[in-house]
């Protein structure tokens, strides 16, 4: 396929790829033994072209990328060619591929926090990449840097340029390292994952000003990223990546209208597809922000008995420092899960949805409100009674690496809150690990292996397992499958719903994704600022928002579908613009 | 940073209160009369009953307490017992003599152990870096007095290049006062600078391997200006901290290397006012080594704060 592309490049020199990469391999050393980690991969990056590169964990993407700039860590050993323009940069020395980097191809990587450094100024950062290429003075560079940053939309430029990382936003830090990336004018911009970090909001904001500038520049984009969302609505050209090897390459339109590897067809398919963009906003009337409480309060009476969950004016604070204000997490947040239901709780980054979460399971204190579970109010339980309390619910943490204790044996893992809590001896306890690991579809002989043996879904299953063990009433699950891959996210999302349908749990389901939401929850709350900004049940609140905030939400996310996603993106403008 | 600074000065104050209401109940607190104890067994009770004067040890002990304090802030530190000389007048030579081990210590181990663990760093499972990884454990592992007994053993007398001489200030003859500065100050340094030395190493280690170094790589700096702006600039936020614990010890080990070397600084100082009784002295010499460590104290925060623009908001 890169080959098509490469004689048509020749036909036309001048309108010829910028960036040709042609049978590169990576390997790397590991304990002594060369093992591959892109083989064989070839395409290339027009003028002024937008290529995706998209695959999941493992594919190699990144690795390929990076390779571009000799920026891969560690003892790589690089074989095959990568050209820009007619340079080969595989072994090029380290002054002539400095010149190059920067100022001709210039990186955007994924976390801007750890990206950019963080006890210099973004505007020493921006003046210092200004400054290794050209001649400039001090003030020059950051009168440069100030104009930079107006022109990625930062706003309050002036100012700005002297904050350090950390006192900018999450999509504030990522213009930043945007301004320093098309601070030299490159012709290709190589961007790894540049949004992943981001709320979908803000995602939709920062992708809209990287087709800006991409056009304004004419620069090529290289982008790394797993999201299909992300394809859609930026790419021109895809290039898909397992294991390390390109599988297929196509036009962004024919590639999903028609994929035809069969990879790409599963990728696809994995990807849960987040609500229809909302309708036309609502007439005025309609626009309540909160549901009529009501009516909905005749409905709770009688649903008082059998809720699992009841968190009523919920309010959490973290304590400030000596003499410091504290920080008010959850305003005032009321909540009911029916048994057998799921509730999504869905918010940006720092809307407190997690907070609630801890809240409910005890590991965050409430500074007010209460929190019922089946009937018993748990925040004023003393240790012992809460306790005892404890079987009752359970919880799904997000990271199953970080969360499962690496010297303990999975069996171990699902056998302790059994044992813990007394519910089992350790014959009985055996029998249910096996039973809890087939249930999530798990060999039960995998009892004694160890974490670090699994697959991240794999791990997950375990989390579940575990938190199934005593049977609870209720589950809180805080994006239990944000660290993984779709194609994994999908079969532990299904599995899920399996379980939650045979054993009839209720869960408290805290996602960022409205897609994985949609999919599993039959209420959803939206949380912003730590106030619940609306209620009701999935569909309608997906489909019909009643607030802007939420209709932003939804239309913020990216469809897995070129086509759709233009119009969503017009209609997204149309509400940033409102 | 003003807020910073006030509580701090404030925390610092209440220490060397705490420090100092220590020290006047300590002196209280040993058995028996003070003042006799002081005197020695010949003295007579004229002589006890004067001590007992000029100590203030029959003034009620609320008296005594705030007296102290009085005294104090006017910067009155007593009267040695022995010499009968008021103990202002040989506790600032000799403070001074001790700071200037201590400082001159400091600066070369912090400066040669950030040199050599950036070597090491970046020349990491290379023959320089195990060298260097080999040689600091020497540093760690060896205590201060057997470094120093070692050194003046080899370059005092087997080797004499630097033979024993009266102390001499550096006013009085520079040359002479650099020659005996070299093994007490090699001594003190060799545990310290290992200590950074491997500190820095670690720490840059992990800002070698961190996203913002990649990022300035990405940017087209040159590597030297890589590794020294970004890799070894984050990488000293905690070999500074670790640079304020360092200090403390140093100033431990002062103690010991004074001795062997017969540095005429605040050891000597401690120790002949310990043997002979001398409180005054003794409550003065405890009274300004802590104040050196709370001061010591206060200037590292600072440092690891102007290192730091996160810690200003946290």
């Amino acid at each position: 396929m890169s080959t098509a592309a490469e004689a048509a490049g020749e036909k036309a020199a001048a309108a010829g790829p910028v960036l040709t990469v042609e049978r590169l391999s990576v390997d790397f050393r590991v304990a002594g033994e060369w093992t591959p980690a892109v083989r064989d991969v070839s395409f290339t990056v027009g003028r002024g072209e937008v290529v995706a590169l998209v695959g999941e964990s493992g594919s190699g993407k990144s690795v390929s990328s990076m390779s571009v700039l000799g920026l891969v860590a560690g003892s790589a050993r690089h074989r095959g060619s990568i050209r820009f323009h007619d340079t080969e940069l595989l072994g090029l020395g380290h002054e002539a591929l400095r010149s190059i980097r920067g100022k001709r191809i210039a990186m955007i990587f994924q976390e801007p926090m750890t990206a950019l450094n963080p006890v210099y100024t973004v505007g020493r950062q921006i003046a210092e990449a200004i400054r290794c290429h050209e001649q400039v003075s001090r003030a020059g560079a950051r009168a440069r840097a100030i104009e930079l940053l107006t022109k990625v939309g930062i706003p309050e430029p002036e100012r700005r340029v002297d904050s350090y990382p950390h006192q900018l936003s999450g999509g504030q830090r990522q213009r930043a390292m945007i301004a320093m990336a098309i601070s030299g004018n490159p012709e290709v911009i190589i961007a790894d994952e540049p949004t992943t970090a981001l709320d979908v909001t803000v995602q939709a904001e920062i992708l809209d000003l990287l087709r800006g500038l991409q056009q304004d520049l004419g620069s090529a984009v290289l982008i790394i990223t797993h999201d299909m969302g992300v394809v859609a609505d930026l790419a021109d050209r895809v290039v898909v990546m397992k294991q390390g090897e390109v599988v297929e390459e196509a036009p962004v339109g024919r590639l999903f209208a028609a994929p035809r590897h069969e990879y790409t067809r599963r990728l696809l398919a994995a990807v849960p597809k987040p609500p229809p963009p909302p309708a036309t906003p609502p007439l005025p009337g309609e626009a309540a922000p909160v549901p009529a409480a009501e009516s909905q309060a005749e409905a709770d009476a009688a649903a008082e008995k059998r809720a699992a969950l009841r968190v009523r004016d919920l309010e959490v604070e973290y304590p400030g420092r000596l003499g410091r204000k504290g920080f008010k997490a959850v305003h005032g947040v009321s909540l009911t899960i029916g048994k057998g239901e799921v509730l999504g709780l869905v918010g940006e980054s720092g809307s407190g949805k997690s907070t609630i979460g801890r809240a409910v399971v005890g590991l965050a204190r409430a500074t007010g409100g209460s929190v019922e579970v089946c009937g018993t109010d748990v925040t004023g339980l003393s240790g012992r009674r809460l306790r005892a309390f404890r079987p009752t619910y359970s919880m799904v943490f997000q990271d199953p690496g970080a969360s499962l204790n690496p010297r303990w044996s999975i069996g171990a893992s699902i056998a302790a809150p059994l044992l813990v809590n007394r519910a089992a001896d350790r014959t009985a306890a055996h029998a249910r690990v096996a039973e809890l690991l087939e249930q999530v579809e798990l060999p039960a002989r995998w009892a004694s292996r160890f974490p670090h043996e699994l697959s991240g879904g794999q791990r997950q299953r375990v989390g579940i397992a575990r938190a199934l063990a005593l049977e609870p009433e209720l589950l809180i699950a805080d994006e239990p499958t944000s660290a993984l891959d779709v194609s994994v996210q999908a079969t532990v999302l299904r599995l899920f719903r399996e379980l939650q349908d045979r054993m009839g749990f209720a869960c408290l389901f805290i996602s960022h994704d409205l897609g994985v939401v949609e999919l599993l929850a039959h209420e959803v709350a939206v949380l912003r600022n730590g106030r619940l900004v609306e209620h009701g049940p999935a569909r309608e609140v997906l489909a019909r928002p009643r607030t802007d905030y939420t209709r932003r939400l939804v239309a913020a996310a990216p469809v897995p579908d070129p086509v759709q996603q233009a119009e969503r993106r017009r209609l997204w403008r149309e509400m940033a613009a409102a | 940073m003003r807020r910073f600074l006030l509580t701090r000065l404030a925390q610092a104050a209440l220490q060397l209160f705490a420090v100092g209401s220590i020290v006047f109940l300590l002196v209280r607190l040993i058995p028996g009369d003070p003042a006799r104890a002081a005197l020695g067994e010949g003295a007579t009770e004229e002589q006890v009953a004067q001590t007992r004067e000029t100590m203030h040890l029959d003034d009620s002990f609320v008296s005594q307490y705030f007296g102290f304090w009085g005294r104090l802030f006017q910067g009155d530190l007593g009267t040695s017992l022995i010499s009968s000389r008021p103990v202002m007048q040989d506790l600032p030579d000799r403070l001074g003599n001790s700071l200037e081990l201590v400082l001159v210590s400091l600066l070369i181990a912090v400066t040669l152990g950030v040199l050599l663990g950036r070597v090491a760093a970046t020349r990491a499972d290379k023959p320089a870096d195990h060298a260097l990884v080999a040689g600091s454990i020497f540093g760690i592992s060896l205590p201060v007095f057997v470094i120093g007994t070692l050194l003046l053993m080899v370059f005092a007398f087997l080797v004499p290049v630097l033979p024993p001489q009266r102390f001499t200030t550096p006013w009085e003859d520079p040359v002479t006062h650099l020659q005996i500065l070299v093994l007490p100050v090699v001594t003190l340094t060799a545990a310290s600078c290992a200590v950074i030395t491997r500190m820095t190493r670690s720490a840059m280690l992990e800002t070698l391997s961190a996203d913002h170094v990649r990022t300035a790589r990405s940017k087209g700096l040159a590597e030297q200006r890589v590794i020294r702006d970004h890799a070894l600039r984050t990488a000293l936020l905690p070999v500074a901290s670790a640079t304020t614990v360092e200090l403390t010890t140093l100033i431990g080990s002062t103690v010991l290397v004074e001795t062997i070397f017969g540095w005429p600084g605040m050891s000597s100082l401690l120790m002949s006012a310990v043997g002979q009784r001398d409180y005054p002295v003794i409550q003065a010499v405890v009274l300004a080594v802590a104040a050196i460590v709370i001061l010591v104290n206060l200037v590292g925060d600072l440092v690891v704060r102007a290192l730091d623009p996160r810690a200003e908001e946290a």
